[in-house]
């Protein structure tokens, strides 16, 4: 027992730069595949035809169900030199970029696949929170002459507020976590200066170097900090919004 | 149901007809008050801004998936240009044909089905059991139960820890290191915690004065009334297991024992075994993008086929487990 993996990990520049990379993406993450999902229910919201909302649905979830090896190989092949991606920058500005290799390109490359894959399944709870809003609510504020606009600001957000609040506490509490299958598979020795995350760094560490201890320290440090997220964001949200996990 | 579907063109139709037609309309719609048709036109414009972004968030969803199909059907000439994209160019089965007369493909497909099986089986009987018994309100320590579970949603030891007690039990290159370390999902333990709970307790109580066991309550009484919930985590857990890749991947060294999904990582990684069928070796890299696709395709298509008609039951699960706030 002793604290040298701790002081180990503390003085080692690849740790914290997976630390750094960790934050990065989470919050990228956040900011950007945690709102789509709630602007995608709100839109499906208004449409009239059922059929279609229902349509809509089915194919936005598909992604959802798909083993994370099958997304990671549609990522590389969509961003490979003679992918789709490459195809479109070739015709709009004449140019292809290795996106795959490229580290200033991991980044919106993680997140976009990241939107596309959770913004559809994301839906589905804010959904299920849409149908139980008081549609006498809506019929009171089309009375006091709310357009559908202030409508939605005023009725409907408000209404799902505990289930945006909910999804956001756990968001943060796997915010250390960032999709480290996805990223084991689709990032290389060439990108790791901005894909290395600390899941990642410390399956290299622990698994390719057998580095064991060394790497239960890190991953000690990082279950932590996911912990301490999680238990804080609730307190904070219990205090604020009134809305807990527990 | 008539008449609250409306698409964009009954909207137009509406609008452009008289005053008295409009408002005949309008009655039909319970709910919508004239009011609401002076902005007609702003919200006309929304609608239709609305459903093409739809129709784009649609077309953006399902593209990667035409891509794969139209790159498994092309020939690497065609892949290597970069000129597929929604159709195939050159088209080209070969490679349907290799990979299909690979047994190590076929040895890791079953694999992926029996893991996919015991692991359900295993997953259903651990979970249902302990959803029942903590969905007991007088269950002696029943909040410590719970709080256990709980707990590993948020913390765990981490990957390594995992790791050596799964190799010191001796689990390694054995069926046991896939289909036990997830066997509890804990989110899916709780979804089935408050479907036991909101059941009637007279039932129970009923069948228990009839003379029935505790067990005999469960299998005959309890289980039965839960057809729904059941039929929902099975596909929840049998989903996950058709995916999973990572416990394989950790913990499996013989290629005996791969699933599915091993082969197909091992051929994105690049440490291909059918890769190496054909092909020189500086065109490695786009033989295996046709390769690839034809495997993700092959894996898919499982899923894409019973995917239509059990989606409902996903959504149901998660209804159940979200009307508890």
């Amino acid at each position: 027992m002793g604290f040298k993996y701790i002081t180990l990990f503390i003085n080692d520049p690849s740790f914290w730069q997976a630390f750094q990379n960790t934050i990065t993406l989470g919050v990228l993450t956040l900011l950007f595949c945690f709102p789509m999902p709630i602007i995608f229910a709100l839109m499906l919201n208004e449409l009239r035809s059922q059929k279609f909302k229902k349509f809509v649905q089915t194919v936005a979830y598909l992604p959802h169900f798909m083993s994370v090896v099958i997304i990671a190989g549609m990522i590389l092949q969509n961003f490979s030199m003679t992918g789709t991606v490459n195809q479109i920058a070739n015709t709009v500005f004449g140019t292809t970029v290795n996106f795959t290799q490229d580290a200033s390109w991991f980044r919106p490359m993680y997140i976009s696949s990241e939107v596309w894959q959770t913004m559809g399944w994301g839906a589905i709870l804010y959904l299920a929170a849409l149908t139980r809003v008081d549609e006498s609510l809506y019929e009171a504020a089309r009375i006091d002459g709310a357009n559908r606009w202030q409508q939605t600001w005023h009725v409907t957000l408000p209404a799902i507020r505990p289930t945006i609040i909910t999804l956001l506490i756990l968001n943060i509490g796997t915010f250390m976590a960032v999709g480290f299958e996805k990223i084991l598979l689709i990032y290389n020795p060439l990108n790791y200066a901005t894909s290395d995350v600390i899941s990642t760094y410390l399956y290299r560490v622990g698994l390719e170097s057998s580095n064991f201890s060394y790497a239960a320290a890190i991953g000690m440090f990082e279950s932590v900090i996911g912990l301490t997220l999680i238990l804080s964001a609730n307190a904070i949200s219990r205090r604020l919004a009134g809305t807990s996990l527990w | 149901m008539k008449g609250t579907t409306m698409n964009p063109a009954d909207v137009e139709q509406g609008i452009d007809t008289k005053q008295g037609a409009r408002t005949k309309r309008d009655a039909r719609q319970t709910g919508v008050l004239i009011k609401d048709m002076k902005v007609s036109r702003g919200m006309r414009v929304f609608r239709v801004v609305n459903l093409a972004f739809l129709l784009v968030v649609v077309f953006l969803t399902v593209y990667p998936f035409l891509n794969i199909i139209a790159q498994s059907f092309s020939s690497e000439g065609f892949i290597n240009a970069g000129q597929v994209n929604l159709f195939p160019m050159g088209f080209n089965t070969e490679t349907y044909k290799l990979i299909l007369a690979d047994s190590t493909f076929w040895n890791n497909y079953g694999n992926t089905v029996l893991y996919t099986v015991v692991a359900t089986a295993i997953s259903m009987v651990l979970t249902t059991s302990f959803a029942y018994a903590i969905a007991k309100k007088d269950l002696k320590g029943r909040s410590v139960f719970i709080g256990i579970a709980v707990f590993t949603m948020f913390f765990n030891g981490g990957l390594i820890p995992n790791y050596v007690l799964i190799s010191s039990l001796g689990m390694r290159d054995t069926l046991w290191a896939v289909v036990l370390p997830n066997a509890i999902s804990v989110f899916n333990l709780l979804i089935m915690k408050s479907f036991f709970e909101n059941m009637p307790r007279e039932l129970e109580e009923a069948a228990a004065i009839d003379g029935l066991s505790q067990y005999g309550v469960l299998f005959k009484v309890v289980l039965p009334l839960s057809k729904a919930i059941v039929a929902t985590m099975v596909l929840f857990y049998a989903v996950a297991n058709w995916n999973s890749w990572f416990q394989a991947f950790l913990y499996l060294d013989n290629p005996e024992l791969f699933p599915v999904t091993i082969y197909l990582r091992n051929m994105i990684a690049g440490v291909t075994t059918a890769g190496s069928a054909g092909g020189t070796a500086e065109n490695v890299g786009q033989i295996a993008a046709n390769i690839q696709s034809v495997t993700i395709v092959l894996t898919v298509i499982p899923i894409l086929c019973v995917y239509p008609f059990v989606q409902k039951y996903f959504f149901s699960g998660v209804m159940l487990g979200s009307v508890k706030e």
